[in-house]
């Protein structure tokens, strides 16, 4: 029975080795020209004009108080869009992976809306039930209070924007984890809370913690939905990629170039961390699987240290 | 898992700390801030930048109030959009009266009256459309004829939300009707032609610009008398030339307080010095010296008119019968434009 498994794979393998050498130098060269032009080249663009005038020039850039309340405006807006989220997405993938409920598949799709929908148009929503005529404009206009073009409006855009990340990272995670622990709880009698915080969380909280980095990655670079509600106003209401844009267009390369690399640098350390994440679950899987393998059947792990 | 929560909730507490601590930096202030907000069109930001910091200091030494100006900036038309959307302005700075006219009638913020409070029909600087080619002018570009040659790429933005692109569309028009002796068909023909030679049309003119001289798209700008200054003073004259036609016409921008939003503010008066300030010789000045052409040329540096060219400049009123019925006839949905430019994208695969 074992036979032709084997046979198929040796083929393959000394297939794979038969290749003629000019298509894995094309292959290999393709792969590495298509990264080189499409990822490397831009990102290092970003850097070297940013020093185009020597590092003083682009420091300067950041003692103008347009660009550190940029910067400031970005951290508050990532800082209270990716809890929101983190709590939204916990509660939302709670609910889909580990309940069964009518209009559950509606409910999932919610949750992709906004990687369908393009960010310029989420932005209108928000102008059109948020601006001073839309669905809530009278009602806001009365109790004075100014949501599109200012900031309320930047983080709501962002939160809509980075609404399925955590989610969609946590659904899988759950799903893989199946209900027989949480069942467990429940017999042994602990409350809802406790389930989640004792049984859910720990058994996710890399899958979790990957999630709030995409989030944030996403919720600092976000440009097309902050656009629209944004007004555009110095110093108010401009967000890091926005002011990219102004400094730009104001011939300002050297400063443009140095706020781009503030987000740069932010998305390398993201996916340093991101890296290390996954290295770490990996680890963490292979324990786990370990540990299983034990408990069944000592003999086959070998002689313990 | 706890290490995980309690990073999650510092942040938060620092995120929150941070928030706290900024406002209190700028209540800390014995005397409060006043902040005024100058809602403009794209081309005006280095001028304003220059006068809201001589404003600043004026009201600093003159009123002893603490003044801080932030400006917004963009297509003409998208900025109106805006204004009208709940942007808070205070003052708007537009490229034509027609985008402050549409604030006015929706959302009575101001008088329809509005223009007739300031001088100079609220126009404290003109401007006029020239054209911006390469160096050496490699397709030979005069006039407003040589644009609806076939092989010329023209660059201008959309008239539907920029001013200035309005303004080159209407240029072009009036040179039309001149050389075709008013027959309507053949301006027609001639305006179909132009569009036919645009392959982009940028949102507003700050867009174009960088279109034309930094992704090096178009054989020729249609461009602000200023920008395109301002692209031959930043890109070296060694890039591009100002070629000026025959005739042009006169870009009137005006100027307006926002009365509703200011008042709400309390900055109706600050509003109005601010606007009057442009009228002041050292507001004129500075407007000659950004290629605006101001209305007391004699407030002005000699060194700064002496850089503009001579051009005979119909005006929106007298050729047009005024803003009111260009936006009606040209610019509203199904007007002339957009049976100029659809008729324009079918045939455009033939160039």
């Amino acid at each position: 029975m074992h036979h032709p498994g084997v046979s198929y794979e040796g083929k393959s393998v000394s297939r794979a080795a038969r290749d003629p050498l000019w298509s894995r130098v094309f292959l290999i060269a393709g792969a590495l020209v298509f990264l080189g032009v499409l990822l490397v080249l831009p990102l290092a663009t970003v850097f070297v004009e940013a020093l185009r005038k020597g590092l003083g020039a682009a420091l300067e850039t950041f003692a103008n108080p347009d660009a550190r309340y940029a910067i400031w405006l970005t951290l508050l807006v990532a800082g209270i869009s990716v809890p929101l989220n983190l709590v939204f997405g916990l509660a939302a993938s709670w609910a889909v992976t580990k309940h069964d409920f009518r209009g559950k598949s509606l409910l999932l799709t919610l949750i992709d809306l906004p990687f369908s929908v393009s960010p310029v148009i989420s932005g209108l929503f928000l102008i059109l039930v948020f601006g001073v005529n839309g669905w809530f404009g009278p009602m806001l206009n009365s109790l004075g209070l100014q949501i599109i073009f200012a900031v309320p409006g930047i983080v709501l855009a962002t939160v809509f924007i980075t609404f399925p990340f955590v989610a969609r990272e946590l659904i899988p995670a759950m799903e893989s984890m199946g209900r027989e622990e949480e069942q467990a709880a429940v017999i042994l009698g602990a409350s809802g809370w406790q389930i989640l915080r004792r049984v859910t969380l720990p058994n996710v909280r890399w899958a979790l913690l990957y999630g709030v980095l995409l989030c944030n990655a996403r919720a600092m670079g976000e440009f097309g939905a902050v656009s629209v509600v944004s007004g555009h106003i110095r110093g108010e209401t401009n967000t890091v990629p926005l002011h990219v844009e102004i400094l730009y267009n104001e011939y300002n390369f050297v400063a443009a170039f140095a706020m781009a690399s503030v987000l740069a640098i932010l998305a390398l350390l993201t996916l340093v961390a991101k890296t290390m994440l996954e290295w770490r679950i990996q680890r963490l899987q292979q324990q786990v699987v370990l540990e299983r393998t034990r408990h069944r059947d000592p003999a086959l792990v070998g002689p313990q240290p | 898992m706890n290490k995980i929560l309690t990073l999650v909730a510092t942040l938060g507490a620092a995120a929150a700390l941070l928030a706290g601590c900024s406002k209190k930096s700028e209540n800390s202030d014995a005397q409060e801030t006043k902040v005024l907000l100058n809602v403009s069109y794209d081309p005006t930001r280095e001028l304003y930048a220059d006068y809201n910091q001589w404003f600043v200091q004026q009201m600093r030494e003159k009123k002893h109030l603490k003044v801080e100006v932030k400006q917004s900036h963009g297509g003409s038309g998208k900025q109106a959009r805006s204004v009208i959307e709940g942007l808070p302005a205070d003052v708007v700075t537009l490229a034509l009266s027609a985008d402050i006219d549409v604030i006015a009638e929706r959302t009575g913020k101001l008088p329809a009256n509005w223009q007739k409070r300031l001088p100079e029909n609220s126009c404290p600087y003109t401007s006029t459309i020239v054209f911006l080619v390469r160096k050496g002018n490699p397709k030979g570009i005069a006039d407003w004829g040589d644009l609806a040659r076939a092989g010329v790429s023209v660059i201008t933005p959309n008239p539907k939300t920029s001013g200035g692109a309005r303004w080159n569309y209407l240029a072009a028009w009036a040179w039309a009707e001149d050389q075709f002796h008013g027959d309507e068909d053949k301006v027609m023909e001639y305006m179909v032609k132009l569009f036919h030679n645009v392959p982009v049309l940028d949102s507003g003119a700050r867009g174009s610009t960088n279109t034309f001289v930094q992704n090096g798209i178009g054989d020729v700008l249609l461009a602000w008398e200023n920008e395109a200054f301002l692209a031959v003073n930043e890109f070296g004259s060694d890039k591009f030339d100002i070629v000026v036609p025959p005739m042009s016409i006169k870009a009137e921008p005006p100027v307006a307080v926002v009365d509703a939003n200011a008042a709400a503010k309390g900055n109706a008066e600050l509003a109005q010095e601010y606007l009057a300030g442009l009228y002041s010789p050292y507001g004129q000045a500075l407007a000659a010296r950004h290629y605006y052409r101001p209305c007391h040329p004699e407030m002005a540096d000699a060194r700064d008119m002496a850089r503009f060219p001579k051009i005979r400049m119909v005006t929106i009123d007298d050729r047009f019968g005024g803003w009111a019925k260009v936006q009606k006839l040209h610019f509203t949905d199904g007007g002339v434009f957009d049976r100029i430019y659809t008729t324009g994208v079918g045939t455009n695969q033939s160039k």
